[in-house]
């Protein structure tokens, strides 16, 4: 080790180090990627594969072929670059498969069903033509939003608990985990619950009506406000809290006037991907609302029909019109689909609506 | 109006931690005292001592006696929520609410505690605080844009101007112009020579020249070394601690000889 002298290079480094390497054109990428797809397609057609060979291959290649072109021209890096960027490009397509197969389907499917008459009709003494989900559409929207108005304000709740006044508590890390524990309750358990508590509470022993739906439905939603809700308070400042406490303001009034407003677009978001999350859910409603035929405006009184279960049932057990039924349910999954967009682009007006604004 | 701040052998604890150690001191009325010394020698721990902002950080609490006005801040009976309306705080990073206007910042302190203000009383408040807080002239055409979008000199203004629009007896300010430009930096200064005539106020800085410019008194904190507590050394007029400081330490400190 003590004969080592300092290489001979690193002076000269130091006087020229060149900023300027070759670099691929721009449109290498799309050179390579036409090369790829034209060489997999001549072997798709000579050896026979079908679209699914050739798309693959052609991905094959494209992986392999930029990288080793732009190691040839450009440096290591580059090419290191060249192949993570194909990589994630690949998993991209590769995850927007399932998505977009599933949206066109059921568009392809659904989509011919949207007419007013299946928008405004039930199914009450319907066999075969003119029926409609106006029935399911009104338990889904009811039961939805009796679930929205009791997980709201409890998970909100908690949720300022946590972070406001549990803090580091032992209490509070407990209520954390047993949150954790509620999300992974499979639904068709908190249906199961929601059944046999009003069904004690009652003494049916057949009890369906909405409103035990909405109480199923609220044990899924409760963890996810809870838990989108604690994240959302814990990104405020707690240079605002000081602030205001600064200026004699007590700690509920804080927290109802300076916390929760800048963190209320955050929350709306997370509200509206806890409705989305349960408003496509089948099993407890099942369990506990039922199904059946015709309109039911009342959640505390017989059953009560919605999207998912009305599609569930048109699907298995189509009837006299199987054809008919199955178009029922793509239709009703369409609707239901563009129910859960809606939600979702309005979360995001809402969260644009209310984040604190800069003005700049 | 204001009042002096008499302490006696206070104690500030983290915890177990024992922060700042045995400081007795009065702080006169209706004039600025300094608190200098070194990073972590507890200046500003003990600044949020004064208003029961301390208490605020789990664990945080404090032995020992601080009377304001006859009575004692940490007596059971003493609500903090109370002594903070009548003492008011500047932190070091200016804190807009940004949920609110410029308009609605000033009025915070009054609109959170749900006092009820007709109008045009509350178009006064907002053009006196403003006006003394020197921010006045370059907000008065955009009172209903966001507090957000001032310049950072300009929301430490604004947080000023909140802290006095109720009106507190006495003002802490913490490092207020520790992130500010020199213009910004004098404004504030400004600010502090009009608001002594009414205020009792408390500035923590790391610049001893705006020490020697603001302040009547400075009191000087130091510690005696890592992990130890820190404590007050000395404090005087400010005219004496530039000049003649009774301790060697301070006149290291102030002379740059420090450490």
């Amino acid at each position: 080790m003590t004969t080592t002298s300092p290489p001979p290079t690193q002076t000269q480094r130091h006087e020229h180090v060149p900023l300027r390497h070759p670099r691929l054109p721009r449109w290498a990428p799309l050179l390579v990627a036409a090369m790829a797809v034209s060489a997999a397609g001549l072997l798709a057609l000579s050896l026979g594969w079908g679209l699914v060979g050739w798309v693959i291959v052609a991905a094959l290649l494209y992986i392999v072929g930029l990288p080793l072109w732009s190691r040839a021209i450009e440096n290591r890096r580059a090419a290191m670059d060249r192949l993570v960027t194909s990589l994630i490009w690949v998993a991209l397509v590769i995850a927007f498969i399932p998505l977009v197969s599933l949206l066109s389907t059921v568009i392809r499917n659904g989509a011919s069903e949207l007419t007013s008459t299946f928008l405004n009709n039930s199914m009450r003494n319907v066999i075969g033509e003119g029926g409609g989900i106006y029935h399911a559409l009104v338990g889904t929207l009811l039961i939805t939003l009796g679930a929205t108005v009791i997980s709201v304000p409890i998970g909100l709740m908690t949720s300022i608990y946590l972070v406001e006044y549990g803090a580091l508590s032992r209490i509070a890390s407990a209520i954390r985990f047993l949150v954790d524990v509620m999300t992974g309750i499979p639904s068709i358990v908190a249906g199961l619950f929601a059944f046999a508590l009003f069904a004690l509470i009652t003494g049916d022993p057949g009890i369906h009506f909405g409103f035990g739906g909405s109480v199923a439905l609220s044990l899924l939603m409760i963890p996810i406000v809870v838990r989108s809700a604690e994240e959302m308070l814990k990104l405020v400042p707690s240079d605002l809290r000081e602030a205001s406490y600064a200026l004699g303001v007590p700690k509920w009034r804080t927290i109802v006037r300076v916390v929760l407003p800048t963190a209320l677009s955050g929350i709306i978001t997370g509200v509206t991907l806890a409705i989305a999350r349960v408003i496509g859910e089948t099993a407890p409603l099942l369990i506990i609302a039922g199904s059946t035929d015709s309109v039911n405006f009342n959640l505390f009184h017989d059953q009560m029909a919605t999207l998912p279960v009305f599609i569930y049932y048109s699907y298995t057990q189509p009837g006299l019109n199987p054809e008919i039924s199955r178009g029922y349910a793509w239709g009703a999954a369409l609707v239901l689909i563009i129910i859960v967009m809606a939600l979702n682009a309005i979360a995001r007006i809402l969260g644009k609506f209310f984040a604190p604004r800069t003005g700049r | 109006m204001a009042t002096s701040i008499d302490i006696s052998d206070l104690d500030i604890y983290y915890g177990d931690f024992l922060a700042v150690e045995g400081v007795n001191m009065t702080i006169p009325a209706r004039s600025v005292t300094a608190l200098i010394g070194p990073s972590g020698c507890g200046k500003s721990t003990f600044l949020r001592t004064l208003n029961r902002m301390h208490e605020v950080i789990p664990g945080a609490r404090v032995e020992g006696k601080i009377v304001v006005d006859g009575h004692s801040l940490y007596d059971s009976a003493v609500d903090p929520v109370e002594v903070r309306r009548q003492v008011g705080m500047v932190f070091q990073r200016p804190n807009p609410f940004p949920t609110m206007s410029i308009a609605d910042n000033v009025l915070a302190g009054l609109r959170l505690n749900n006092k009820r203000l007709k109008r045009s009383d509350a178009e006064d408040v907002v053009e006196r605080s403003l006006t003394r807080a020197n921010l006045w002239k370059e907000v008065k055409d955009r009172l209903k844009k966001p507090g957000m979008s001032l310049s950072g000199g300009q929301q430490q203004r604004l947080c000023i101007a909140r802290a006095i629009a109720v009106e507190p007896q006495v003002l802490l300010m913490d490092e207020p112009c520790s992130a500010l430009d020199p213009i910004s930096t004098s404004a504030i200064e400004d600010l502090i020579h009009e608001l002594r005539t009414e205020y009792t106020i408390v500035i923590v800085t790391h610049n001893m020249q705006q020490a020697a410019r603001v302040s009547e008194d400075t009191a000087f904190f130091n510690l005696a070394g890592a992990g130890k507590p820190g404590q007050l050394i000395e404090m005087n007029p400010t005219k004496k601690i530039f000049s003649l400081p009774d301790e060697e330490a301070t006149e290291a400190y102030i002379s740059g000889r420090f450490g």
